[in-house]
């Protein structure tokens, strides 16, 4: 009877130092100079964003990171970068077919994934953002986004102690200004980084992929790769891709930014690494499976569409090699990236 | 033999030594006055009305502009640059008198700068200064600065609250903006030991819907985007003068 008082007591104390222990180990969050190295993987090109005018250190991807989880970023504190674009989809949305904004707005877009940023020369699905800094201004200042100015945020954040503290061991200058915040901004994003799925440890001889996926890997170069370049599957042009245009978006993709009709709804070819897991698909998420996608593509279009020459001409699958080629872009899926801790949201919230 | 050798080697030790110390040129600074007017009137904020072309009234609430890469040309045409932007605010008095820097003594009979922001610091990523996107000169929605801003109220606005608003920016083509601005000094520009000089230059706001292309606010009260925005800056490429130096 004694005994057993005694594992009464003990029990949950044992609970007690195990969780306290669990508490206080931070390594998960922890990030080291090696954390923030940047290097070329095998078989990529150099990349457009030039890391040396911007060289990461721990405290300024520490500073970033919590900038990327923070709702302060929003003007009524109710969102982050993250709250669209989830860890666990390659940094997309998985399941919403539009972005959504503060007070419940709905964007006129699908969530891209956030992966190999560094090596983009444009951002948004029509391009109209040119250099990664400059990429954040416009979710936040986006009505249907964030709605904030970057005054208030610099106000906002010069109010909180830690972010002070945080700004001066991140900078030389020490200074909470919109340069500091885009910077530390540009050292987190720009170092997610995607290259160790099945195919990449496929191609530098480290695995092997099934006949299945083999053979879809061919189709892909036969079919797709002309637009989705090896290895980053994007070729950073815009194209049309035969999609009727949505009658309530009525978005006419890079048109619409320059006024030239010879781009009427062109828009980015979006890489597709993580593909698997970034659904639903298309510049407006109107299509829920890669099967979809492989549908469409493989329709007549017409001459008179403003379709792509590449799909004018037209794309032949079976269905036996659409299912190749899924099976081939699931080996995209990159395991290492999307359990990074490094991006994990340093509130706990992973 | 050997003294031959000493010696020339001597010579370019001292040819070297003397080119090494050769003083840079001496340089002044020059005082850049911007003066805003509309058509013979002085540019007051909100409380004056003004006329368009088209006998259309209109009071201004915000004028502002970026100028930059200030060159100045001397009398054999040789030119020197001056890098770096300025915002030029009505609602700010201290930043309509800009300093440009490290000018060699000499005689200039030109100027010239960019209004606008070039091609090259649209797509430079995060800056700061006169740049920086605090200042509300930059756009999101599709990357870029605005040059020049506009706003006021016209009765003759079809705009909500009768409101005038011209954002003017974009660096590509068709879309280009940036506007280069040549402009002649009355008398050759001096710059030398004596005299901090002074260039008084007037940017005369009416010609935002005059000139080229007339606006008639009844029909185009609001461009903030590519749309219209050349005829704007076709009008503004010529609402610079020299006033006096």
């Amino acid at each position: 009877m004694k005994s057993k008082r005694i594992y009464f007591f003990v029990f949950p104390l044992l609970v007690l130092i195990l969780l306290a222990g669990f508490i206080t180990d931070n390594s998960y969050f922890t990030i080291t100079p090696k954390d923030v190295e940047f290097k070329i993987p095998q078989g990529f090109p150099k990349p457009f964003y030039d890391f040396k005018n911007n060289t990461p250190t721990p405290a300024g991807f520490v500073l970033g990171r919590k900038l990327f989880y923070d709702p302060i970023l929003s003007k009524d504190s109710s969102i982050s970068c993250g709250f669209c674009h989830m860890r666990i989809a390659g940094f997309a949305h998985i399941d919403h077919a539009l972005s959504h904004g503060i007070n419940g707005l709905i964007g006129k877009r699908n969530v891209p994934p956030l992966e190999n940023l560094a090596w983009g020369n444009s951002f948004m699905w029509d391009g109209r953002i040119n250099h990664l800094e400059v990429q954040p201004l416009a979710p936040i200042t986006s009505p249907i986004e964030m709605n904030e100015t970057i005054a208030h945020i610099i106000e906002k954040l010069q109010r909180n102690k830690d972010y002070a503290a945080m700004f001066k061991t991140a900078f030389n200058d020490s200074v909470v200004n919109s340069k500091n915040i885009l910077k530390a901004l540009a050292q987190f994003t720009g170092l997610m980084i995607s290259s160790n799925s099945r195919y990449d440890k496929y191609m530098r001889g480290e695995d092997t992929l099934s006949a299945a996926e083999l053979n879809g890997l061919q189709l892909f170069r036969d079919n797709c790769d002309q637009c989705h370049k090896e290895p980053l599957f994007t070729d950073n042009t815009f194209r049309n891709t035969g999609l009727p245009m949505d009658t309530n978006l009525k978005d006419s993709g890079v048109a619409a930014i320059n006024g030239d009709m010879k781009d009427y709804m062109k828009f980015k070819v979006p890489t597709l690494r993580n593909v698997e897991m970034t659904y639903p698909y298309m510049h407006d998420g109107r299509f829920r499976t890669l099967k979809q996608v492989m549908d469409h593509y493989t329709k007549k279009f017409t001459a008179e569409s403003h379709a792509d020459p590449i799909l004018i001409k037209g794309i032949q699958l079976t269905e036996l090699d659409k299912a190749d080629i899924i099976a081939f872009l699931k080996t995209l899926t990159d395991q290492t990236f999307l359990h990074d801790r490094r991006f994990a949201d340093p509130s706990g919230h992973y | 033999m050997v003294k031959k050798l000493v010696y020339s080697v001597l010579c370019i030790a001292a040819l070297v030594a003397a080119m090494s110390f050769t003083p840079p040129p001496e340089c002044g600074s020059l005082t850049i006055h911007f003066v805003n007017r509309v058509g013979d009137k002085p540019l007051v904020l909100d409380s004056v009305l003004y006329k368009n072309s088209l006998g259309q009234s209109y009071t201004v609430s915000m004028f502002k502009y970026y100028v930059g890469n200030f060159h100045l040309k001397n009398k054999q045409g040789k030119e020197i640059v001056s890098k770096g932007y300025f915002l030029i605010n009505q609602e700010d008095e201290k930043s309509m008198e800009i300093t440009l820097d490290s000018i060699p003594f000499g005689e200039y009979k030109s100027i010239g700068f960019t209004l606008g922001v070039d091609s090259i610091d649209n797509s430079s990523g995060a800056q700061s200064g006169a740049l920086d996107p605090v200042k509300g000169m930059f756009w999101a929605w599709n990357t870029g600065y605005i040059f020049l801003k506009m706003e006021g109220i016209s009765s003759a606005s079809t705009s909500t609250g009768k409101r005038l608003e011209f954002h003017i920016g974009g660096y590509k083509a068709p879309n280009n903006c940036i506007r280069e601005i040549e402009l002649k000094f009355k008398n050759p520009l001096k710059i030398n030991e004596e005299n901090n000089s002074v260039v008084k230059i007037k940017a005369d706001a009416s010609h935002l819907f005059s000139g080229q292309n007339p606006i008639d606010f009844s029909k185009l009260s609001s461009v903030t985007d590519f749309h219209n925005a050349n005829h704007i800056a076709d009008n503004y490429s010529d609402m610079f003068s020299v006033i006096e130096n």
